[in-house]
């Protein structure tokens, strides 16, 4: 059966309309000025055969995306031990034990020390010093120093945040659940935690988005990854080209991983505030 | 249950907030501490529960001291209820969860027994179509009412109540001191701070005067509200006629 538009359901229909408009035809401006301006720059030829030359890009891309699985690897084990070693210094930083005082003063030392030097940096003094200093075949492995140097740097990054998370649950709730007998570590397990951890989603994923692009710098050490591919190509090929190529490929990893942050922070907020059916 | 407070005190800094409290607790009675705002009540329900260390005095629970410092305070505080003024009921888990939390991990009860027997707490209050929801979508009559089956979900032998009716719209009130009501039935013994003075008369077998840090009056509700004897307290409960909240 249809039913007859409400009042309200008709006006909302003609504001989605209008607005819809309103994208299209500002949007469709703002691509054929873009469309029309660009080519019309000085330089345009000539940055067009150097960084948009299709036949170098498919010739390239194949390569680059093999590389780019390493960029992946790399993230893919650096992520998990960031979190959870950031999570276990921000444990540290705010225990309130006074048996804890010399860990939560080294969790301080860390965050504040790790954080005051570029994660470049980390990679070179981590990448090439550790390595120096052991003087051993075996564990000279540039990827194992370079993932560590990642891991280093940003548990710091991730730590603060986690803190900051532990630190925004009001003091009340940890009272509600003391008085219902809840242990100090239950509290933190069953209370603060869970409140503050989905607080600190959305900054969490800025890291790890950041963490995506920074995997490049373990390049710095030597191995083939993405980026160093394409630094390889553009040697040989006298074009950039293969930095476009690269370019695509992080996006293709950090656009659906914002993208999915938001979407997980939707699902959080609608569940907190609706009828949850179970 | 026997509770019993000898010299009780608390500072904190150099602010003393609590300055000698004496107090005994009898099984199933209905104690109300009234008195103006700072006047140390709701510091008095913390130290009974633990949640704020004394400097000086004795807390003794059935003749144990609880105020021993060093005391393990956990399984202290199981055994003891208590309910806030802002419900701090946990936003993160469902109304249900919310009661079946303490027993499950404090008391070891398995997960399916403790949903049903918090299921059957939330019914007893008129919540079981709640039960599913998480708190920010309840009224605050009903918060409340779920976190005093939060503390009684862990079968509490007294039940600590500060002002719980105070961050309530006034229509919402009712509801949730008809539960305290159905407590004292039930024998509940119960210790609450309150503003609400025809409350207090109506259902406490005994009433007690705070000002400074000192119980400077007590005594059952018609005597403390009909023939107050110290001037403090008489000018308090003035205040309290002028203010609305008490019939002459
Ligand atoms: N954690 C704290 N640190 C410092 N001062 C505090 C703390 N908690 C309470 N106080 C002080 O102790 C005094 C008594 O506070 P308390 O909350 O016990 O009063 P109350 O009788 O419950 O008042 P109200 O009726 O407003 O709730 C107040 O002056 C308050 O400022
Ligand atoms: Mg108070």
């Amino acid at each position: 059966m249809q039913q007859e538009p409400t009042r309200r359901q008709r006006w909302e229909r003609r504001q989605r309309r209008r607005s819809i408009a309103v994208a299209a035809l500002s949007s469709t401006t703002a691509l054929v000025a873009v469309v029309l301006a660009v080519p019309r720059l000085p330089g345009y030829r000539k940055v067009r055969a150097a960084f948009f030359d299709g036949e170098i890009f498919v010739d390239t891309f194949g390569p680059l995306a093999r590389a780019f699985l390493y960029d992946l690897q790399i993230f893919a084990w650096c992520a998990p031990a960031i979190l959870m070693s950031g999570m276990a210094i921000a444990l540290a930083r705010t225990a309130r034990s006074p048996a804890l005082f010399p860990l939560r003063v080294a969790a301080t030392v860390y965050t504040d020390g790790v954080r005051g030097v570029p994660v470049v940096l980390w990679i070179y003094l981590i990448g090439f010093g550790v390595p120096g200093l052991l003087q051993s075949r075996t564990w000279s492995n540039p990827v194992l120093w370079g993932s560590t140097a990642l891991i280093v740097a940003y548990s710091a990054y991730v730590a603060e945040v986690f803190r900051a998370g532990i630190e925004s649950v009001h003091e009340s709730q940890r009272a509600a659940a003391r008085s219902l007998g809840l242990s100090n570590t239950q509290t933190l397990r069953h209370v603060v935690l869970p409140q503050a951890v989905r607080r600190v989603i959305p900054p969490l994923m800025n890291d790890l988005v950041s963490l995506q692009k920074d995997v490049a710098l373990v390049s710095f050490l030597g191995p083939v990854e993405a980026l160093r591919r394409a630094q390889s190509f553009k040697s040989s090929l006298a074009n950039f080209t293969p930095y476009v190529g690269a370019a695509l490929l992080f996006l293709c990893v950090s656009v659906p991983l914002t993208r999915l942050t938001d979407h997980l922070l939707q699902r959080e907020r609608r569940r907190m505030s609706a009828t949850a059916i179970r | 249950m026997k509770l019993r407070l000898r010299g009780v005190r608390k500072s904190f800094g150099s602010k003393v907030v609590l300055d000698g409290i004496d107090l005994d607790v009898g099984e199933g009675a209905v104690v109300c501490l009234i008195g103006s705002s700072g006047s140390g009540k709701s510091t008095l329900l913390r130290c009974i529960n633990l949640l704020e260390p004394l400097d000086d005095g004795v807390i003794e629970l059935d003749g144990l001291d609880i105020a021993e410092p060093g005391l393990p305070p956990d399984p202290i505080r199981r055994r003891i209820g208590m309910v806030f003024q802002s419900f701090n009921l946990f936003p993160h888990l469902s109304v249900l969860d919310n009661v079946a939390l303490a027993p499950r991990k404090v008391l070891g009860v398995p997960t399916a027994v403790a949903r049903v027997e918090a299921l059957e707490l939330l019914a007893r209050f008129g919540l079981a179509d709640k039960a599913g929801d998480f708190p920010d979508r309840c009224s605050g009559g009903q918060q409340q009412r779920v976190a005093i089956a939060r503390a009684l979900a862990m079968q509490p032998e007294l039940l600590l109540l500060d002002e719980i009716t105070s961050a309530l719209d006034p229509e919402l009130v009712g509801e949730v001191l008809d539960v305290v009501r159905d407590l004292r039935q039930s024998g509940m013994t119960m210790i609450l701070a309150t503003h609400e003075m025809a409350f207090a008369r109506e259902i406490s077998d005994r009433v007690c005067f705070l000002d400074a840090g000192r119980i400077l009056e007590s005594g059952p509700p018609q005597q403390l509200f009909g023939a107050p004897q110290h001037d403090r307290t008489k000018a308090f409960l003035l205040r309290v006629i002028d203010a609305g909240r008490l019939e002459r």
